[in-house]
């Protein structure tokens, strides 16, 4: 198989949970390798659901998402357990496992796909805990890190075995700036010392324009923008100005869609 | 006059059969899945025997968190045998019956059936709750994200966890009830303490009473262990979702208990009456 | 709740959880009498055996020697043959009675075997010639207005 230079490609897939009504309508999409890229979108639109299709989660109803070369929609339990090797995870609220320790979290990947002994299994998982600044966190439960501290260890736990591409689900969901700050370059950098490949969904702009190489709007299904963070900051698109500035009106409408205001207010027939 | 469409049956009427219809298609369907899952959990039994520990972690939750319960409602349940045993028995002059009437009673009924039902809302609920949550927090989509099969990891050592548990907490329940019965019967009533074991002892057969208790017991407590971590498995990934989840395995493994108690009891002690 | 512990726990509650199994097994069951001990086979006939039910115990002077392995009704004599599991340890002479008698008025039906005079024991296989059949209350009472009524009135002569 020849080593393509682009690490994910998507071509017009098409998904919906619901058969009758399709989420995604025909996306277009390709991630060169190395690169940090950001999908955004307003809430709902599609964006978890493009990152399981990546991942083998899900299976797309037509198109083809093919993974460092392979399609994924053809790859049997084995392909796709090969695959997730070479994927790193971070979900929404990190996700981490209640019942284990810091260190037991970032070690649970490598214990569970290699043979590693335990010297050389601590010595790794010190060394990423190190990279996010917790290493002196390692002893605790995630019941006793605070948000920000929690995503980071998702982080370090998303790259303990070197992936070749990371995926990152609203990782700045919910931080405070400081913790925003920090993942933000702990993205970026990881990327750049792991010579991996990053995916954000995300839907925070300010954070992402600083980090990534490219960003992807998806709205009602489909692309409707895509470009550097120079293009985008100075695009005359009118729904990507509505989410770049902020705007609480535009082409993404204020309103849900109801009947006219001043009929509320008339007296009815009897 | 030929007509189209039925006037005369009302909306209401065929949408209510409308919804007879999706809902058994529904539950055929929800059958079915059920039935590829419990197939999928045992198929990761030797996963969860060559991860021993995981699977003594479960027994420790799942039986040794149980002990209290089990054996403090077994006690209670003997005593309460032994003072109503005891005055039935002796209207026709068969009190010192006493023990062979609590022994059979718990040996071959009360104690897989009633520490059954313990099991199910104690043990049961909290094992739905835990997969349930670990649903919510994505913690079994990163598991599987990280090519590690939940079933495997999660499931599988609850279940067995389960499974191990159940026969030994009846068994407990059972010795605390004849326990229970021994100390209202001898000690309070006055029933020869001879009397009481001796023929306890003549009239209760290791083969069938106890071995059926026993099969009794491991059945129920496959049946509530794979409702338990179905539901959990299953649960909507809402705090409403685990919760009516939770409800769910109560609900349903009881009822499959008292079900399979009566089919079980049928085909095991079939000579009675003979 | 660290590993030992954990360890230590599920030890002491799987140990007494198997410790109450054999409780109920010795203890409140019957197991240690059921042990697979070596017996020999006799036959005995009855008219009646009344409530008599595979697995009652066969009892000499009140001491269980063995249980009813069988019992089947012989299509050409009527009678119903009953095969007893006896204990090896235990012989009974030739001339051995066994009757079909109840432990009280509303107990368990069992065979009492009553063993004779005779220098020859019963072999493996053998039959037992005298048996005594169940006592059928119904026949009892019929029997009893039956001798009341040929008696006469009470007082009066023949």
């Amino acid at each position: 198989m020849p080593a393509t230079s682009d690490a994910v490609v998507m071509r017009g897939v098409t998904f919906g949970y619901d058969r009758s009504r399709a989420l995604l309508k025909g996306i277009d999409m390709t991630i060169p390798r190395g690169k940090v890229v950001a999908i955004m979108g307003g809430s709902g639109c599609g964006k978890t659901t493009l990152l399981r299709l990546i991942g083998g989660q899900l299976r797309a109803q037509s198109g083809q998402v093919t993974v460092d070369g392979q399609e994924v929609s053809t790859l049997d339990r084995d392909g796709l357990f090969v695959l997730r090797r070479k994927i790193g995870m971070l979900f929404q609220f990190g996700a981490l496992f209640t019942d284990l320790t810091v260190f037991e979290n970032v070690a649970f990947p490598i214990r569970e796909h290699t043979d590693l002994p335990e010297a050389l299994i601590h010595d790794l998982v010190v060394m990423k805990l190190q990279a996010v600044g917790l290493r002196g966190a390692a002893t605790l439960l995630p019941a006793e890190l605070s948000g920000g501290m929690a995503r980071r260890v998702a982080l370090a736990r998303a790259v303990a075995l070197d992936p070749m591409l990371v995926l990152y689900d609203e990782p700045f969901a919910g931080l405070d700036p400081i913790s925003l700050g920090v993942v933000g370059q702990l993205i970026r950098e990881l990327n750049d010392a792991l010579g991996s490949t990053s995916i954000v969904v995300t839907h925070d702009v300010y954070e992402s324009l600083k980090i990534v190489d490219y960003l992807y709007f998806v709205s009602e299904g489909r692309i409707i923008a895509q470009g550097t963070p120079d293009e985008v900051r100075n695009s005359p698109d009118p729904f990507v100005r509505q989410f770049v500035d902020g705007a609480s009106d535009g082409p993404v409408p204020f309103h849900y869609p109801a009947a006219p205001y001043a009929d509320e207010f008339v007296a009815r027939v009897a | 006059m030929p007509m189209s469409s039925s006037p005369v049956l009302p909306d209401a009427l065929g949408r209510g059969f409308r919804r007879i219809g999706a809902g058994t298609i529904n539950a055929f369907a929800r059958i079915g899945f059920a039935t590829r899952f419990f197939v999928a959990v045992l198929l990761q039994t030797p996963a969860a025997f060559l991860r021993l520990r995981l699977t003594l972690r479960e027994i420790y939750f799942a039986g040794v968190l149980s002990l209290v319960v089990i054996m403090v409602s077994g006690l209670f349940v003997g005593m309460v045998l032994g003072l109503q045993g005891f005055d039935t028995l002796n209207r026709y002059g068969a009190g010192d019956s006493l023990g062979i009437f609590v022994g059979l009673s718990l040996v071959r009924e009360l104690g897989p059936v009633v520490a059954g039902l313990l099991f199910a809302s104690r043990a049961g609920s909290a094992i739905t709750a835990e997969i349930g949550l670990m649903k919510t927090t994505e913690q079994l989509s990163a598991m599987e994200m990280m090519a590690v099969d939940p079933l495997a990891r999660i499931v599988a050592p609850r279940f067995w966890g389960g499974v191990i548990s159940m026969p030994l907490l009846a068994a407990l329940f059972s010795v605390m009830g004849v326990f229970g019965a021994y100390l209202v019967g001898v000690r309070l009533i006055g029933v020869d303490n001879g009397t009481f074991w001796g023929n306890m002892q003549a009239g209760i057969d290791f083969w069938p009473d106890v071995t059926n208790g026993i099969i009794k017991s491991i059945v129920f407590g496959v049946a509530v262990s794979l409702i338990a971590v179905f539901e959990g498995y299953d649960a909507k990934p809402t705090a409403e979702g685990v919760s009516s989840a939770t409800t769910r395995t109560v609900v349903g493994g009881s009822l499959a208990i008292l079900a399979l108690d009566f089919v079980l009891t049928v085909f095991m002690f079939r000579g009675i009456g003979e | 709740m660290n590993r030992s512990t954990i360890d230590l726990w599920v030890g002491i509650f799987v140990t007494i959880g198997f410790g109450a199994i054999v409780f109920l097994a010795l203890k409140v069951g019957n197991l240690t009498t059921l042990n697979a001990a070596p017996s020999y086979q006799l036959e005995a006939r009855f008219d009646n055996i009344g409530g008599l039910k595979p697995r009652a115990p066969v009892k000499a002077a009140g001491v269980v020697v063995g249980r009813v392995s069988n019992v089947r009704l012989d299509p050409k004599t009527y009678e119903a043959i009953v095969s007893l599991n006896i204990d090896n340890g235990y012989e009974f002479s030739k001339d051995t009675i066994a009757s079909i008698l109840t432990s009280g008025l509303l107990g368990e039906v069992y065979i009492g075997l009553e063993s004779g005079g005779d220098m020859q024991m019963l072999a493996s296989g053998g039959r037992i010639g005298k048996t005594q059949s169940a006592v059928v209350l119904e026949k009892l009472i019929s029997q009893f207005m039956f001798d009341k009524a040929s008696a006469g009135p009470p007082g009066g002569g023949k």
